[in-house]
């Protein structure tokens, strides 16, 4: 286990934090609202938790950035980092799965699509999971769940709070029925969890589709979203296809749950922390 | 009877296949794919009253409707009282609208989940058959939580104090079908799959184009002998020559063996070691490698 922090690189990792944030190249960003494209100095959207100054637009973050965001002086503790995938199927489609591991693991300096770290918010001891959107679309195989179930495992022995943060397409199709029953593997967990009466929030971001949030995601014993999420379990286009209607406006957003209830809240990016610290008063474990 | 309305019985005299035939009927997974989705396989209700007597159906979830693609009720397992929860298709165009194919909105789900407490409550085995193409893709079910309702059903299901016996019996349709099938004991009918997605829908996603189905489902792994493999499922009904499509009796006689073993081997077991075994049996699935 190796401890990071916000400033130091991973040896092998291509690119810096920053430029795997935003897309556009140089010192400017330009907002990725449609409605907005305000062009924004990198340094400045950096600041700002790259959550655009003029709307309030929220970039998506890496799983490294949102834990360095999220811990107290961007400092944790890795768990579990050398749970690796494998080819279980042997899955072949437009290219092998083995290639996109290899060119998905360069690409982000990850073995897979999580990391969990270790460290302390707001002063108070927490184990918090990041998805990796880059990685396979941030889609769950073994080693997500695998890593989630140890998490899990690790906070009811040490009797500490869980964050997972959500940013993923569903379950892994190149692993097949193993990447289903990782939902199973995960909520069952999460009922030990439960049962020793310790919190889980899940903070589910843009976006958080299928067996994800047909399973953890929407288990917290609170379940909040940054603003603007795509949130939903079938996709917007197979729900199209299948009752041949237009969607309504804000379908699936962040929003459109709330007012639906399935949300305890939709929290801005740059008062997550304080919401967390807050929710912790509140459920415990006393420190 | 209606095996006589569908024509089964006719068939099964006429068609049988002989068992040389049937050893080549399904070896393509895609074979099998048919089969699972076959017009006249077996449907929940055809099998329950095969094999239970005395079937109550209990309907609703109480918050706010019930949903015909799921159908639950206590009945009697060689006399034993037990709860039966499953997806249902329907027969006929009416029935099979009705039904929503087999695609349940999250109150089918709350529902079942709804009926197995109540089992649970006072200790009575489940038994659940999946056959589903999926969970409902539509605005109303996303409305109303989807995800949410399947979500709690697979948390709850770890900690019931049943013993509980899934089957596969046709389509296992992803999260729509695991959303009653975490259990004790999982089983596949031969010719059942059970799959993350459709292999169209892998097909389309993956090759962009949703005529690669048959090589998606040889990918996907999804027969029964390949989840035997994988270590997902217990063991495999045999089906009868053919398919259990062709005679209807027969695949009951299959299922009511296999349910017997089953439940035999798991209704002595207290509450906290079911929960305790089902634990285990969940968290060591999946395949992976530790690097240091
Ligand atoms: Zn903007």
């Amino acid at each position: 286990m190796a401890w990071f922090t916000r400033k130091e690189e991973k040896i092998g990792e291509p690119a810096p934090p920053e430029q795997r944030t935003v897309k556009t190249e140089g010192i400017f960003a330009k907002c990725e609202n449609e409605d907005c494209g305000t062009t924004i100095y990198r340094k400045d959207l950096r600041a700002n938790l790259s959550v655009c100054p003029q709307c309030g637009y929220h970039f998506r973050l890496s799983a490294r950035d949102r834990l360095a965001m999220l811990f107290d002086n961007g400092e944790y503790e890795e768990r579990d980092a050398g749970v690796a995938p494998t080819d279980p199927l042997g899955f072949v489609d437009k290219s092998p799965y083995r290639d996109r591991l290899i060119k998905s693991q360069r690409e982000t300096g990850l073995l897979d699509a999580i990391i969990v770290g270790e460290g302390r918010l707001m002063g108070r001891s927490i184990v918090i999971a990041a998805m990796e959107f880059k990685f396979i679309g941030g889609s769950m195989g073994s080693v997500v769940g695998e890593k989630i179930t140890r998490a899990i495992e690790h906070c009811i022995d040490e009797r500490l709070p869980l964050v997972i943060v959500s940013c993923s397409g569903g379950a892994r199709m190149q692993e097949g029925v193993l990447s289903l029953m990782q939902m199973a593997k995960i909520s069952a967990a999460l009922a030990r969890l439960d049962d020793a009466r310790l919190p889980f929030i899940s903070l589910l971001t843009n976006p958080t589709t299928g067996g994800v949030t047909a399973s953890f995601a929407m288990l917290g014993d609170l379940n909040i979203a940054e603003p603007g999420a795509i949130i939903g379990f079938a996709g917007a286009r197979v729900i199209e296809q299948t009752i041949r209607q237009k969607l309504p406006k804000g379908f699936q957003r962040s929003e459109f749950l709330l007012e639906h209830g399935m949300l305890d809240a939709v929290v801005d990016r740059r008062e997550l922390r304080e919401f967390i610290a807050s929710a912790l008063l509140f459920t415990g474990p006393d420190p | 009877m209606i095996s006589d309305e569908s024509g089964v019985n006719q068939e099964k005299a006429g068609i049988r296949m002989t068992s040389r035939e049937a050893e080549s009927v399904g070896s393509e997974p895609i074979e099998r794919v048919q089969l699972a989705r076959h017009e006249r396989r077996p449907y929940a209700m055809e099998i329950i009253e095969r094999v239970f007597t005395q079937f109550v159906e209990l309907h609703g979830d109480r918050r706010f409707r019930d949903d015909p693609a799921i159908v639950g009720g206590w009945a009697v397992f060689e006399e034993r009282p037990v709860m039966v929860i499953a997806h249902q298709k329907g027969r006929h165009v009416r029935e099979r609208q009705a039904r929503n194919f087999g695609m349940p909105k999250p109150d089918g789900y709350r529902k079942a989940l709804r009926l197995m407490l109540l089992a649970s409550k006072f200790r009575r085995p489940i038994f659940t058959l999946i056959d589903t193409p999926g969970a409902f893709p539509g605005i109303d079910a996303e409305e109303r939580g989807q995800a949410e309702a399947i979500a709690v059903n697979l948390r709850e299901m770890a900690r019931l104090e049943s013993p509980i016996i899934v089957t596969v019996t046709g389509e296992g349709g992803s999260g729509g079908a695991l959303a009653i099938g975490v259990g004790d004991v999982v089983l596949m009918m031969e010719n059942s799959v059970y799959s993350v997605i459709s292999p169209e829908g892998c097909s389309a996603i993956l090759w962009k184009d949703s005529s690669r189905a048959p090589e998606a489902a040889a990918h996907l792994k999804i027969t029964a002998e390949d989840l035997l493999a994988l270590g997902v499922i217990d063991a495999v009904v045999p089906e009868p020559p053919g398919g259990a499509h062709l005679d209807w009796d027969l695949a009951s006689d299959y299922l009511r063996t296999s349910w017997r073993e089953a439940l035999e081997r798991i209704e002595r077991m207290s509450p906290e070691e079911l929960r305790a075994a089902r634990y285990s049996k969940f968290r060591a699935m999946g395949r992976f490698e530790e690097r240091l």
